[in-house]
């Protein structure tokens, strides 16, 4: 079997599965955010009853993190609703945004959000976060009401995203009926080059099979290539898989796995025991394909979807309005950094806007020197307007005052994962998906523009 | 639960996403609130071009379509996993869409939600067929009937009794796969 389906064999109490075969699946973790949450919580009450308790409360994460910084009362008021059951419920992971949810909280538009305006509980966006703060313990079950949950099979889980009524259901029993998914094997060999990042491989491959192309099936990524990968590179990736379509993406269980989660439940405190997943000698593949790493280059996807691939080198003819960074998929620590490296003591010629993906995120480029400057200050004097406020912000679109939002029409080009028409703003917007460096180089420039002219070559 | 559904056909391309379906600023409205369920209804596929769809799904001021069957290309709905999409559609008066391929949570929801039945095509009826065109779905025959020409659909197979439940609950509790209240 492989790792997808020894995955929801056990989950399934079952010694085996195959392709095709439904079967109802234990689920470890269940995460909602404040979009999708209220709904979720709507439909357990509706079908549960008023009074019902959820099937497990220790299991439950909830992470407010779309429409948070915002002046809008009904995203407020979503806020609250979340808050509300967590206390009903007696949910331990809950990231609220303030500490004190009964102070009066306002939006502060003069300052254009770049203060921070959130408390010490807050996590930022929820597919960092789940990693950041130790819920994705390989071997689990993952279910979040998000399509990028497919993130945390960078940990070796099966994760996906479902529906509102599906987490309601999850909610009430602690089950879900799932359909094994074929597998398609990508074999990663080499190493990233120069120049070149997670990103690009993982917009490499969505170029070659079609965004469409892994649609009800997984996305194994395995391999000596794979295993060279940090847990950052694996989480770009294994975001994307819901990009080609995929129900899911997941790599292997490796030393930096364990490292990277250990670290992470320790610190927060979450549960410890866990059990990865091997695949087996045998395993039955759809697709299975090699894919050298040292050989693909910086790679763009352009308007209007996330599988129109093209080399940065020759898209030079594309000129930009604005460029952004930040996201679940390229909001991380790396991410920023990679971005400062190419802009460091230059000047953007664009607006130009970065998201950090969590409070973390703020803190380590704040704290992080390059040549006796913090990165965040590097960012800064490069002319990048960088938000304290972590969130998914304009990654997509959310209500008009949204930072960095395309409000009007216009060329952005951007680190984040999604560039159907209308996704970060205005509906006849263009967006073009690439690396951090590609970005960064673009945003120096004013055109798409491949980074490794503009990298320091050490 | 009838199988036929006739009226007027609404016909879109490949890749409509949930965005397109549902923009993201309309997702601050919860489903389960009886009023945003409504609202959610009346910005359904109001995030489609103006310049390609000249006629809106929804008129302006209007909660609910003209249009019961939605006609499309490949890869309907893909994007977001957000539920907000088929029950926009379902919402708005949608009875059914009738798609070349669709992403898979999109599908899921419909199941799930029992909002509409989303059925695959033998063949691509996107390019051929027209905007306002009367059709008529019969579910069991498998065939959509436009100007007395009839496109054959493939079988939804074990979504079908989910959606003519009205859904996963309802269908879970039928089957007493759930406790029945
Ligand atoms: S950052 Fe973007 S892709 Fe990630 S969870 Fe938020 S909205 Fe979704």
């Amino acid at each position: 079997m492989t790792l997808t389906e020894k995955l929801l064999a056990r989950a399934g109490g079952k010694m085996r599965v195959a392709p095709g075969e439904n079967v109802w699946v234990q689920v470890d973790v269940l995460m909602t955010h404040d979009v999708c949450g209220p709904g979720t919580i709507g439909v357990f009450h509706r079908e549960f009853g008023r009074d019902a308790k959820v099937w497990d409360a220790s299991r439950i994460v909830i992470i407010p993190d779309h429409y948070i910084f915002t002046a809008d009362s009904r995203s407020n008021r979503n806020v609250d609703l979340l808050r509300e059951f967590v206390r009903e419920q007696g949910i331990r992971w809950f990231y609220d945004v303030i500490d004190d949810p009964k102070s009066v909280w306002k939006f502060d538009a003069a300052k254009g959000q770049l203060k921070r305006q959130y408390g010490d509980a807050f996590a930022g966006v929820c597919h960092t976060a789940l990693a950041a703060k130790g819920h994705t313990r390989p071997g689990e079950v993952l279910l979040g009401t998000d399509s990028h949950t497919c993130m945390a099979g960078a940990f070796n889980l099966f994760a996906t995203g479902i529906g509102n009524t599906d987490a309601g259901f999850v909610m009430g029993t602690g089950k879900l009926l799932l359909k094994v998914p074929e597998t398609m094997r990508f074999r990663l060999e080499g190493a990233l080059p120069f120049g070149v990042m997670a990103k690009d491989a993982i917009l490499h491959v969505i170029g070659e099979i079609g965004f469409d192309g892994a649609t009800y099936r997984a996305m194994q990524f395995d391999g000596e290539g794979a295993r060279s990968l940090s847990m950052d590179d694996r989480m770009t990736i294994a975001n994307m898989a819901i990009e080609a379509g995929g129900k899911n993406g997941i790599f292997e269980f490796d030393a930096k796995t364990k490292a990277y989660v250990d670290a992470r439940i320790r610190a927060n405190g979450t549960r410890a025991a866990y059990e990865p997943v091997e695949a087996d000698r045998e395993q039955k593949f759809v697709y299975d394909k090699t894919f050298d790493l040292s050989k693909i280059e910086p790679t763009v996807a352009k308007h209007p979807d996330p599988g129109q691939r093209a080399l940065a080198r020759d898209c030079g003819d594309i000129a930009l309005d604005r460029a952004y960074i930040g996201s679940c998929t390229g909001g991380k620590a790396s991410d920023f950094l990679a971005f400062a490296r190419v802009v460091k003591g230059k000047r953007v010629k664009i607006d130009t806007f970065g998201v950090p993906a969590t409070p973390e995120v703020v803190r380590e480029l704040q704290v992080f020197q390059m040549d006796g400057k913090s990165a965040w200050r590097v960012l800064e004097e490069a002319g990048v307007r960088m938000t304290e406020n972590a969130s998914c912000a304009a990654c997509l679109g959310g209500p008009e005052d949204t930072f960095g939002r395309l409000n009007r029409p216009m060329n952005c080009i951007t680190a984040t994962n999604r560039n159907f028409p209308g996704r970060m703003g205005h509906k006849d917007s263009k967006v073009y998906l690439a690396s951090p460096y590609t970005v960064a180089a673009s945003a120096l420039t004013g055109r798409i523009t491949d980074p490794r002219e503009h990298l320091p070559s050490s | 639960m009838s199988t036929i559904l006739e009226g007027a056909l609404y016909v879109m391309r490949d890749n409509v996403d949930t965005d397109q379906i549902i923009p993201a600023q309309y997702l601050n409205l919860v489903p389960t609130i009886p009023e945003e369920y409504e609202k959610l209804g009346g910005y359904a596929l109001i995030g489609l071009s103006e310049a390609q769809h000249p006629e809106r799904f929804i008129a302006p001021g209007e909660l609910k379509t003209r249009y019961p069957l939605l006609i499309a290309g490949r890869n309907f709905g893909c994007g977001s996993s957000r539920e907000h999409a088929p029950i926009a559609l379902g919402a708005a008066g949608a009875q059914a869409v009738i798609a070349e391929s669709y992403a898979r949570i999109f599908f899921r929801n419909c199941v799930a939600t029992g909002e509409l039945y989303p059925i695959e095509s033998a063949v691509r009826l996107c390019d051929t067929l027209k905007t306002g065109q009367i059709g008529r779905l019969d579910l069991d025959a498998g065939t959509l009937v436009v100007e007395g020409v009839i496109h054959r659909l493939k079988p939804l197979g074990e979504a079908r009794p989910v959606i003519d439940a009205g859904g996963l609950f309802k269908y879970a509790r039928r089957n007493h796969l759930i406790p029945v209240r």
